[in-house]
Parts: C-alpha cells; structure tokens; sequence
C-alpha cells in the first residue's frame, strides 16, 4: 500500500524510490553540465566511426514509436467512430505527448549545436528525410499538445477554449494520423541511405513501412502495458475488456510486420546466413523471436490473453521486441561497416536512464493533478453504480 | 566547368606535403594526425604497401548534400562540396550516410561543427589549383578540368595495363565523383570502398520523399471519408430512437457544423 497514492493529495513521500530517482536526478544534472561545457566526446562513446548512438536509437527511434499507440487509439475511437476505447484515450495520448517531449529533451542532448534547432524551420532542403524527421516533430508534438489540452482546459474549469479545441478534434486527429504515419515511417527511411553500411539483415526498400509496422505494433503493446503499470500503481480499473482486442490487434499487426520481414530475408539471402550465426544472427534471432513470435504466440492462446499476467507478458515482449529492433538498425546492424563496437558509456545511459524516469514521474504527476483516467460524468457515475452494486451484493 | 583531382597512387611517395599545405590552406590545427578528423582533412596512409591520400571526393550528386536538414552542405556548380558551419545544428547524419566515411566531427569541442575537404574553394573559385595539388612534388595529385581529368585517367589505365588496375576509382562510384584514384593493386586491398552502389544515393531516399504531397492528399480525404461514413451512420441510427444506442448523447459538433451556425448567426444580424 506504500507505492499508492496518499488519500490526503500528497504525492511525494521519501521511500526508496523516491531516493533512486533523487539520485538519478543528480547524476542526470551532472552530466548535462558536462555535455555542455565538454562537447559530446567528454560524455559519450561516439566517434567519427560511429557517431549515432544510444541517444537516437533508443531515446529518438524508441521514443517516437513508443508514442505511436496515440495515433492509433485516436483513430480508432475518433475516426473509426469506436467509442467502447474511449476511456483510454486520454492517459495513452499523455504517454504520446511525453514521449515526443522526451525525444525533443533527447535531440537537445545528441545535436551538436541544438540551440539552432529553428535552422529546420528557416533553411529548408526537402531532399532531405531529416527535414522531413524535424517538421514531425515540430508538428507532431504540437497536435499532440493540442489534442492534450482539453485535460487541463477541463481541470481548469476553461470551459471556451476546451469548446473551441473540442470543434477542431476532427481535423487534429487526422492531422496528428498523417504526421505520425509520415514521421514513423521517416525514421525507417533515414536508413535507406545508408545500402552499404546497414547489415542485409536488416536493410530493405521496406524499411519505412516496416517501422510504420512496427511502431503501431508496439504501440498498442504499450497501451498494454501503461493501463497495467498505472493499474498498479494507482489502483485503476484494469479494463481486461477493452485491453484484450487491443491486444489481438497487437498480434495480427505484429504477424503481417513479421510476416513481411520474412519475405524480405528470403529474397535478398540473409535468411540462408542464420544457418551459420554469428554476432549479428544472434541479435536478429532475439529480437525476431523473443520480440514478434513470442508475442503472436502468447496472444494466440485465448487463456494466455484473457488473463492480465499473460497479456501483459505478451505485450512487454511485443515492446521489447520492438526496442530491439530499433537499437539493430541503429547500432547493431551498423557496427561491422563502422569496424568499430559501440558500447554506450555510463553517461549517456544516465541521461536516457534519468529522461524515462522524467516521463514516468510526469505521468505520475500528471495522473495525480488532471482528470486522465475518470473524466466523463457519466462514467463517474456508471463507475459509482458499480461500486454500489458490488457493495450491496456483498 | 567543373574540376577535381587525379590522384595516382603509383606516383605518390606519402611525403605529405599535401597534409601540411591543407592545413596551411584551411587554417587548421597541427599536429597532422594520421587518420582523417575534422581538423585534418586529407592523410596519406599506408595500405598494402601503397601511399593512399583520404580526402572528400567531392560526388557529382552527394549524399551528404541531400542529408543534410538544413542545407548547410551544398555542391558548387565549379565542383567542390563546401559547407557552411554557421548553418549546421549537428545532427550528424552527413558523417552516418557518406558513402566514404568523409565527414568528421568536433567531438572535443562545446560549440562543433563538421570538418572535410572543400576542394580549396575559394582557390578554385579564383582559378588556383588546390593547395594539395600545388605542392604535391611527383604530380601524384594533379589538378584539372574534371572532363580532362578523366581522359587523362583512362589513357593512362589503358595505355599501361601492366602499372594500372583496369578501374578508375570515381568514375562510378556513388555515381560518380569529382576526386579519381588510380592504382597499382586492386583498391579493396588499399583499404578503400568498393561495395559503393554505382548509383547517386539520394535517389534511395528521394523516391520515398517525392511521395509526400500526394500521400497527405490522398490519406486525408481517405481518413475524413472513414470518419464521414462512421458518424453518419450514428448520426441515422440516433434519427430511429428506439434503435438508436447513442439516441441520448447528442453529437459533438463538428467544426462544419459551429462555422455553419456562426454563418446562419451572422446573417440573422443583418
């Protein structure tokens, strides 16, 4: 009962998380004064051989498609006019806006001079996919901010602007769908420059589609997995009924993204290297098997999905299998063109560390401030009856 | 008219004057080191026991042009691929895309930017050969009209077989570049790149990218056309109260449908 939250409001409360994180912080501070004042060399691994690293592949890539369970849950309650979702829309676009504030925190780090982050917006060049990656962003984070805003409209009492931005959620979430769809996509195509560096294992003409895939996958895994941790953590309802389909879905998007993966190995030949593995089989075989298989497998059997352990279980793995992934295209698979290894260094894991422990205490907090979870009158009420009706069978 | 270098390995005796008048050129720091960084722009090593100079080749159509988000790099019309510091945010995607690993960072710096070889533009420009080139005691890095400077490099391939491997690196490397090489040993065993696709690489990416306008055209309608079709149908079901499931929950108004009231409120007024 120590992990929930206090009855009386406070949220804070000195425990040994509480320390860890105050830890975290301060290492956190530390480094970011080093990054600035000694240049990216001073506290990371990364080199002209090998000069993107844990920050892009897992804070930006990782970031960006961990998010993408917004897009998909506002398309589906809003466009697909599926409204059962609808409960969850909120908390799963707050994890979508932090995740893009945490990618934008994350850029700040990795660029070397990013406080000419504007230059994007004033010196264009459209033959460029990082232009392309830069206004998503920019665009992307806004809708999501946009499409966010009601929440604290609503907390506030604001009740003209929460009308005006309510009058605009239509064309905000077609928006924020083709931004995502261009944007997750974009990263798998910032690979396709690179056919000769990029290991046959995970180079293809397909790679935007298969991060588009993908991200959707694993974006609804997160949805998952978020409603579990918030469930524990705030003693929510876990909604076993609306999260079971998300999870089937997970599934059959998890199977045509593996599926498609397949197709490609075996017809550029990478798929007869697996006979014989080495480092880079190895790391495929994990993330293909414990990340796309394991996952379908698990929600295949209707006991394993119906149960929340299981679901759970197989949502994580979906999530893990997809942050493989990420990190394969974008370290693994690149070392043997680089001749070099990359191993992160204890700096820059601190800062990816200290910025998702920054984007759980927001959700926390924003938790514990904004009506995210219990915000309709009406589902206030059908949740009262419920208490009643349980109180009085009791 | 364009230009370039013709680099013959066979004729270079690695005394690096080119390094020490690159650097004289460009105003960079010593000491010369022995790989390629963003403060030495061009070496010479020594691979498989031949003199090999490491220096930007200066493609016809570069990668790191079109990576580039902000323009910082571009390709001169007279052939070098220059950069500009003051526009570069340090992402870093030239130094991960080249094809030949040129580009190189100021890792050690608060405030850096990229280092590569700029083809001595402003020598160029004023009809100079670069600074490499006019120093360089054998004439193993020898500077000309990009046309001729081919000519030149396939007489010489063809004329003496028994010197040259039948190849001139750069003519189609990454679809061809301003900076050739000629050598006496099959190029893979210099230590340099040969599985470089023979077409410009920006073509990977650009095909994918040209799509965008249509693609936004296209899904938008798509995804208004869904959300039409699946409101509709609610809007009809809710017309039909005992079958309607939503018959108690008015519709949210649409953005249509507040511009239409306002409209049907402003003519009222008048």
């Amino acid at each position: 009962m120590n992990r929930t939250v206090a009855p009386s409001g406070r949220l804070w409360r000195v425990g040994f998380w509480e320390g860890v994180f105050g830890v975290l912080v301060l290492t956190f501070g530390l480094v970011t004064i080093l990054r600035f004042t000694q240049g990216l060399g001073a506290v990371t691994n990364l080199n002209d051989e090998f000069p993107w690293g844990l920050w892009i592949g897992l804070d930006v890539l990782c970031g960006v498609g961990l998010a993408a369970g917004a897009f998909t849950l506002t398309a589906v309650v809003h466009l697909f006019n599926l409204r059962r979702w609808e409960p969850i829309v909120r908390p799963t676009v707050l994890t979508g806006f932090l995740g893009y504030v945490l990618v934008i925190v994350g850029l700040m780090f990795d660029l070397g001079q990013p406080w000419r982050i504007w230059h994007a917006m004033v010196f264009w060049n459209p033959h460029s996919v990082m232009f392309e990656v830069a206004w998503c962003v920019m665009l992307y984070t806004t809708v999501l901010a946009l499409e966010f805003s009601p929440i604290v409209f609503e907390k506030l009492r604001m009740e003209g602007p929460r009308r005006l931005i309510r009058a605009f959620t239509t064309p905000l979430v077609i928006a924020g769908v083709l931004l995502s769809t261009l944007h997750q996509s974009s990263l798998g195509t910032v690979y396709l420059i690179v056919p000769s560096k990029l290991h046959p294992l995970w180079y293809t003409s397909l790679l935007p589609f298969l991060f588009y895939l993908s991200a959707i996958g694993a974006g609804l895994g997160m949805v998952v997995l978020e409603s579990y941790l918030s469930w524990r953590a705030f003693r929510h309802r876990l909604a076993m009924d609306l999260l079971e389909p998300l999870g089937r879905a997970m599934a059959v998007v998890l199977a045509l993204y593996g599926l498609l993966r397949f197709q490609v190995l075996r017809k550029n030949g990478a798929l007869a290297a697996l006979a014989h593995p080495g480092y880079e089989e190895w790391m495929f075989l994990l993330e293909y098997g414990a990340g796309v298989v394991l996952p379908i497998v698990l929600v295949a059997i209707p006991r394993v999905r119906r149960s929340e352990r299981g679901l759970v279980t197989a949502s994580l793995f979906a999530v893990l299998g997809f942050v493989m992934y990420r990190l394969n295209v974008s370290v693994t698979g690149m070392e043997r063109a680089a001749g070099a290894q990359y191993v992160p260094s204890w700096m820059e894991l601190a800062v990816s560390v200290g910025l998702v422990a920054f984007g759980f205490a927001a959700f926390a907090v924003a938790v514990h401030y904004l009506p995210i979870f219990h915000h309709e009158k009406e589902a206030a009420g059908a949740e009262a009856e419920e208490v009643l009706v349980s109180a009085e069978s009791r | 008219m364009s230009v370039g270098l013709l680099i013959d390995t066979t004729r270079c005796i690695g005394c690096g004057a080119c390094s020490a008048a690159c650097k004289e050129q460009n105003n960079l720091p010593r000491p010369i080191e022995p790989k390629t960084t963003a403060y030495t722009w061009t070496t010479v090593q020594k691979a498989a026991g031949v003199n090999v100079r490491h220096l930007c080749m200066h493609c016809d159509v570069p990668t790191c042009v079109s990576v580039c988000p902000v323009g910082a790099l571009s390709k001169r019309p007279d052939g070098p691929v220059v950069y500009d510091g003051k526009r570069c945010i340090g992402c870093r995607y030239c130094i991960m895309a080249c094809p030949f690993n040129v580009p190189k960072y100021q890792w050690d710096k608060a405030i850096p930017v990229v280092g590569k070889c700029i083809l001595c533009a402003d020598r160029v420009k004023e009809g100079l050969p670069t600074a490499c080139a006019s120093v360089c005691p054998t004439g193993a890095t020898f500077f000309g009209n990009r046309d001729d400077l081919v000519r030149e490099a396939q007489s010489r391939v063809e004329g003496r077989p028994d010197r040259y491997v039948n190849h001139v690196y750069g003519l189609t490397e990454a679809g061809g570049t301003s900076v050739f090489f000629l050598a006496g040993v099959p190029f893979e065993s210099m230590g340099m790149k040969t599985d470089i696709p023979q077409q410009p690489l920006p073509m990977l990416t650009w095909q994918i990218l040209s799509k965008i306008p249509d693609f936004v055209l296209l899904a938008g309608v798509f995804l208004y056309g869904v959300h039409w079709i699946t409101h509709r149908r609610e809007e009809v079901a809710s017309l039909v109260p005992e079958e309607g499931i939503h018959a108690d929950e008015p519709p949210s108004p649409g953005l249509f449908h507040l511009i239409g009231v306002w409209l049907a409120d402003k003519r009222r007024k008048q």
